[in-house]
């Protein structure tokens, strides 16, 4: 498929370029959604469609008027700001219990590590109504319903699959013998942890990091349930925007996401990147 | 081999046999590793399986009757709820006894709404006679039976004491059977009258849904798999941006998207009355139905199905391709005999996983799915937290979560867990 030969037949010829089309309207399917809200939120107007103006460029039709009203309307402006206090904890919290336990599972003998990898796994694949009708009544007992760290516990345990699949795939890249070399020329196993292994393994922690970041950060349903109105995200006011009445300032606000979207998605490719060159640096 | 035979076993430097030097070291081993991931499960356990656990038992719980009406139960065991007969004095002065503890803590509202789960109407008998008994000397003042059915005629239903002798156990089968639209009668299990119908329609509903939407991703999925799997590696890399962006996109940017593309007054209509394919007056309905919900749905899991199909894609070897033609076969016949059987793998690993996300899906459904297009986990949070009836939505929990978790248990031993990619 690289390139068509040159003794193609025609009808070899329609096939290439059609599939090619095909494959280009599937593409448009995946990221139109997503690009069309960016124009539309410059719109003076209070329509979710293109106005005459906009789509004659006259500059009348566009404004920033959806995003002075983000950034002045308070329960926008506190829904942030409780985003803001909610994900970096429950990215910690998760960083650092999923980024030991991923060590842990890639040692060469491990008991029941299917096992633990299943469960581990598990609040990816659990239908999320279960787990916030679950951490609704079990968190309510004792007393951590309504709370801020009731949202980041459950948060946490959201993103944890996202660590521990991200880690242990670059521990699968992660040369042995080089925490042995350490431990050879007698650094403690906290040194070599830190001197050695955390340096090599940090994009793939990081990574990890990030999709449990967007995780929280993105996360409705469970904090619907677990929340109370002093933990509002960003999400939990957007759906009831959508829900009740739709109002233009979403646009802004999803605008705003995509771009925050758009640079973790920089960072984590970068850091593949970084991390595939330096395997193949390293002797494998 | 010859050592040990002569100078007894192997040792290590320090003395001990190696063989348990060797055991030993293992153990040491074995014992790090599982307390460097401990601290892990044990936050796990804690915060996500236990409360999921707790939920589950709550399909089955059924102590409140027990715990209000202990007299009542007790008395009610002679009772045979096959007669036409309805119970005795005994049981109606264990009742008031009941009521009359009960009402003075307010708790008998509480069976009484559990008891209107399985029997509409029970709860106003309870309810209106409660405030009444309450006032009632219930040692001496007999015979209760006459007094009560005079308060309230409710008591002379014989339905009212099957379902309270049919529910008397601590433990209940009713929510399952009344997740998949049966109820416990008083002689077992039977099925619910037509018109009462609704939980089996959801479920299936769901699935059928949640098919459609996995098919639509292998359709669209494929292609594109293909493609990226057969570039060069740099092209491969750009255009796999445009897979990724979606995946990281916010779920609910996502969907007011589409619920803003798909409006009757949305983009999609005002292109297609442009162009002059649909008339002004008759614009599509697009948007709360089921067609939303399959369009959005399949945007939204996309993603899903395009990464793991890339990842078997991958390892194809081309050359199997071109050996195929050399000897004969059309393009068409190279295709489908040596090609996809070997991407059947990635097909199974995007169709499992596309189908767990979407049998669970919440969010999109409500936004986008209307009254037509939603799914059983609507039906979960509307009885979890509007209609307050907990054990009925954790009964449907249990069987949406029984489907889910044989789905990944067959994708482990496919796939395997360990092998999952985000990107």
């Amino acid at each position: 498929m690289s390139a068509l030969p040159p003794y193609a037949t025609t009808g070899q010829r329609a096939w290439y370029y059609s599939f090619r089309v095909i494959c280009g309207l599937i593409f448009f399917f995946l990221i139109a959604p997503i690009v069309v809200i960016i124009p539309l939120s410059f719109n003076s107007q209070d329509f979710f469609t293109f106005t005459p103006e906009m789509l004659r460029l006259d500059p009348e039709g566009f404004s920033l008027k959806h995003y002075r009203d983000f950034f002045s309307n308070d329960s926008w402006q506190s829904a942030m700001w409780n985003s803001l206090k909610i994900a970096p904890m429950a990215t910690i919290v998760s960083v650092t219990f999923g980024t030991l336990a991923a060590i842990g599972l890639s040692q060469p003998h491990v008991p029941f590590r299917r096992a633990i990898m299943a469960i581990l796994i598990s609040p990816m694949i659990v239908p999320l109504i279960i787990s916030a009708a679950g951490m609704y009544f079990f968190y309510s007992r004792i007393g951590l319903q309504g709370t801020y760290i009731g949202v980041v516990l459950a948060h946490a345990a959201l993103g944890i699959p996202f660590v521990i699949i991200t880690v242990t795939a670059t521990l699968v890249g992660f040369d042995r013998s080089l925490t042995r070399a350490a431990a050879n020329m007698g650094a403690d196993p906290v040194t070599t942890f830190f001197r050695i292994q955390m340096p090599l393994i940090l994009p793939g922690v990081i990574s990890g990091g990030l999709f449990a970041f967007i995780t929280s950060f993105d996360e409705v349903v469970v904090v619907l349930f677990v929340g109370s109105a002093g933990q509002k995200t960003l999400p939990w006011q957007m759906f009831i925007g959508l829900r009740e009445q739709i109002s233009p300032t979403i646009l802004a606000v999803a605008t705003i996401l995509v771009a925050i979207s758009i640079m973790l998605l920089a960072t984590v490719e970068m850091l593949r990147r970084r991390s595939e060159r330096l395997r193949g640096m390293s002797p494998s | 081999m010859s050592d040990t035979t002569q100078n007894g076993p192997v040792l290590a430097a320090d003395g001990t046999p190696l063989k348990r030097s060797l055991a030993k070291a293992l153990r040491m081993q074995k014992l790090r590793a599982l307390m460097l991931i401990a601290p892990l499960l044990l936050f796990i356990l804690v915060t996500f399986i236990l409360p999921v656990g707790d939920m589950l038992f709550r399909s089955v719980d059924n102590r409140i009757v027990q715990e209000v009406l202990p007299n009542t139960v007790r008395a009610l065991e002679t009772w045979d709820p096959a007669s036409s007969e309805i119970p005795d004095e005994a049981v109606f002065a264990a009742l008031a006894v009941d009521l009359k503890a009960a009402a003075e803590i307010k708790v008998h509202t509480k069976v009484a709404k559990r008891l209107n789960y399985e029997n509409p109407g029970l709860s106003s008998v309870f309810r209106k006679s409660g405030r009444k008994v309450r006032k009632w000397d219930v040692e001496n003042e007999g015979p209760y039976k006459e007094r009560l059915i005079e308060l309230n005629d409710g008591w002379a239903d014989i339905e009212l004491w099957r379902t309270i002798k049919t529910y008397s156990g601590t433990r209940t089968m009713g929510y399952f059977l009344n997740a998949v639209d049966m109820k416990l009668g008083a002689t077992g299990a039977e099925v619910r009258p037509e018109t009462e119908r609704i939980y089996n329609t959801m479920l299936i509903r769901t699935m059928r849904m949640s098919l459609i939407i996995t098919f639509s991703c292998i359709m669209l999925g494929y292609p594109v798999a293909w493609l990226l799997a057969n570039i060069t590696t740099r092209s491969a890399n750009m255009l796999m941006i445009l897979v990724l962006l979606p995946f990281w996109t916010s779920l609910l940017v996502r969907t007011s998207s589409w619920k803003i593309l798909l409006q009757q007054q949305g983009v999609i209509n005002d292109v297609l009355v442009w162009i002059g394919l649909v008339g002004d007056d008759n614009r599509l309905v697009l948007i709360n139905n089921e067609l939303g919900t399959i369009i959005a749905m399949t945007h939204i899991l996309l993603p899903f199905m395009i990464l793991p199909m890339y990842s078997v894609m991958q390892t194809i070897q081309p050359t199997y391709l071109r050996a195929a033609k050399s000897l004969g076969a059309t393009n068409w016949t190279a295709f489908w005999r040596v090609y996809f059987p070997q991407s059947v793998p990635g097909i199974g690993a995007g169709s499992i996983l596309v189908f767990i996300l979407a049998v669970g899906y919440y969010i999109t459904p409500a936004l986008v799915g209307g009254t037509k297009g939603t799914f059983i986990s609507n039906l979960i949070a509307y009885h979890i937290s509007t209609s307050g009836n907990w054990g009925l939505g954790a009964a449907l929990g249990a069987i949406l979560l029984a489907v889910v978790l044989v789905l990944y248990w067959v994708y482990d031993k496919i796939v395997g867990i360990d092998n999952v990619k985000l990107g």
